[in-house]
């Protein structure tokens, strides 16, 4: 059995009532955290000792705690989802962080994410981006054609696998330090570039995308590549590079 | 909507950044093969210079690549001004606690500053060069200096004649040879135009000389003038200078020169080869660039 260890630390959070209202950093102490707890746990602790004082919980957004439903967000101690890399804010733990640390706690910064409360960002931006082209158009009345009876060259089906991995979390645009959008614009286009049944429809996708892309108020990119670095999925840089193939390739041709 | 996106586009942008970053790395390598014929010494060394210095001021072809590059270097900064302006709006609230030391270079990050350095670096160096060049009055025409053991080590003069001059070369009173030494003379009917000596009043060409560039480039250099009246010798202050800003060029070549087949869409099994040829030659152009001012201000002669 692991020893148990608790520790004390000091918490610095972004408070805001809501979208209207100006916000500011608030300090808090939590005692008495385990090392053994996620840091969303952490987080379930403060609230309650927030209530439990009559206090305003803290607004943070979560779902599936393991990873994939990409809700959780948090820019922590200046990284997007923490300290580590390949992992989301509910997949960080408490062992992360030393007795007596001041811990940063903000939400996502960008004008396309603005936030609800607290720590809660609205991130329908990238919902309207992925209505403008991520998907494609299919017959459905009764002659559809069973995606496996196409056959995909293996390395371009793994690369658009690869790219389909991006949950939307935001990370990428959190920690552009142009609040640029284009890894999981990327990432969307990618996995539908590579594939047969999404080339048909690929220029106008890509196009379509980007102009939304644009319209949100989402940044620019200049190729730092720290979305990549800090992308909980790992979503490579090339798919970005593929994307202003495509792009390249709609406007020209 | 397509076709018209291709200028405004964040994408779009990006292309010309890449396409016009691009064409002024090899403005750089043409650049750089130019000035380090300044390390060749002596007469022929300073008539090499000049004769370049004239063909590149007189080809038509030249000519014309050097509109394309002022274009370049024009769109590259109002675009990239444009870009950076865009790119702070994206977020108009910043971290209370940023840490992006861990997931990027800082010249990556800092490529508008840097550029903008270079651009201001480039503004004072047209003004110091180019501008005396191509409309400077005062520039004078190179004039070679012999020594002459039969006579005693005296000193004669020879003006250089270009080969489509009218007059073969000729030899004067003077090491310098420009419009205050014409002026002297009492048919004051002939000025110096440019790099040609003409006849104000029927404009005909009497003779064709190279533009002392060379000398005017050691000049500046050595210089040992009170810059503005306040920095003393100018020269050395020049030279570091350009040398500080031959690093500035070296950082933002560090990332610029990859960055640019990224944006326009390369990213293959040939990126990790871009990538140690741009961090090459972003360190090797800028180091051959900043020796010329070193050697001229603290080893040439």
């Amino acid at each position: 059995m692991s020893a148990k260890k608790n520790i004390n630390i000091n918490l610095k959070i972004w408070r805001q009532k809501n979208a209207s209202t100006k916000g500011k950093m608030e300090t808090y102490k939590l005692d008495n955290v385990s090392t053994d707890s996620s840091f969303l746990e952490m987080l379930d602790q403060l609230n309650e000792q927030l209530v439990n004082t009559q206090n305003e919980p803290v607004a943070f957004d979560h779902d599936c705690r393991e990873g994939i439903c990409g809700m959780c967000s948090l820019y922590i101690n200046g990284r997007a989802h923490g300290p580590d890399t390949g992992t989301t804010t509910c997949q960080l733990h408490m062992r992360k962080f030393k007795d007596g640390e001041t811990i940063f706690i903000e939400p996502w910064r960008s004008k396309a994410f603005p936030v609800v409360k607290d720590l809660i960002v609205d991130r329908s931006s990238f919902d309207r981006i992925q209505q403008a082209g991520g998907f494609v158009s299919v017959n459905t009345s009764g002659n559809t054609i069973d995606a496996n009876a196409t056959p995909i060259n293996k390395s371009d089906a793994d690369k658009a696998f690869e790219a389909a991995a991006c949950i939307g979390c935001g990370a990428c645009v959190a920690t552009c330090k142009n609040g640029s959008a284009m890894l999981f614009v990327g990432a969307k286009v990618s996995q539908y570039a590579l594939l047969p049944q999404g080339k048909i429809e690929a220029a106008d996708r890509v196009l379509n995308m980007v102009r939304q892309m644009d319209e949100e108020g989402f940044g620019n990119c200049t190729n730092t590549g720290a979305c990549e670095v800090e992308c909980p999925k790992g979503i490579s840089l090339e798919n970005i590079a593929r994307m202003n193939r495509e792009y390249l390739k709609a406007s020209v041709l | 909507m397509a076709k018209s996106a291709f200028l405004k586009s964040s994408i779009a942008k990006k292309y010309w950044m890449a396409l016009t970053g691009l064409f002024l790395c090899l403005f750089l390598v043409g650049h750089l093969i130019g000035n380090l014929q300044l390390f060749m010494s002596g007469y022929e060394g300073a008539l090499q210079f000049n004769k370049y210095a004239y063909f590149m001021t007189t080809n038509p072809a030249v000519k014309l690549l050097s509109y394309v590059t002022y274009l370049s270097i024009l769109f590259h900064a109002i675009d990239g001004i444009y870009l950076a302006i865009q790119n702070k709006k994206a977020r108009p609230i910043a971290y209370a606690m940023n840490n992006p030391s861990k997931n990027s270079s800082s010249a990556s990050r800092n490529m508008a500053v840097l550029g903008t350095m270079i651009l201001i670096f480039i503004a004072t160096h047209m003004i110091n060069f180019w501008a005396k060049m191509k409309f400077g009055t005062a520039m004078p025409l190179f004039v070679k200096e012999i020594v002459d053991p039969n006579a005693g080590g005296v000193k004669q003069y020879m003006l250089i004649a270009t080969p489509e001059s009218p007059q073969a070369s000729v030899p004067v009173q003077a090491p310098i040879f420009d419009n205050a030494m014409l002026n002297k003379q009492p048919n004051n009917q002939i000025i110096i135009d440019g790099h040609k000596i003409i006849n104000k009043a029927n404009k005909e060409v009497l003779f064709e000389g190279y533009k002392d560039l060379h000398k005017l480039t050691i000049a500046f250099f050595k210089s040992k003038a009170k810059l503005f009246n306040v920095i003393p010798n100018e020269g050395l202050f020049f030279t570091l200078f350009y040398v500080f800003s031959m690093i500035v060029l070296g950082f933002h070549l560090w990332h610029g020169f990859q960055s640019a087949f990224q944006s326009l869409g390369i990213n293959n099994k040939f990126t990790p080869a871009i990538k140690v040829f741009g961090k090459a030659f972003s360190v090797i152009v800028p180091i051959l660039f900043a020796i010329i001012p070193i050697y001229i201000h603290f080893i040439s002669k």
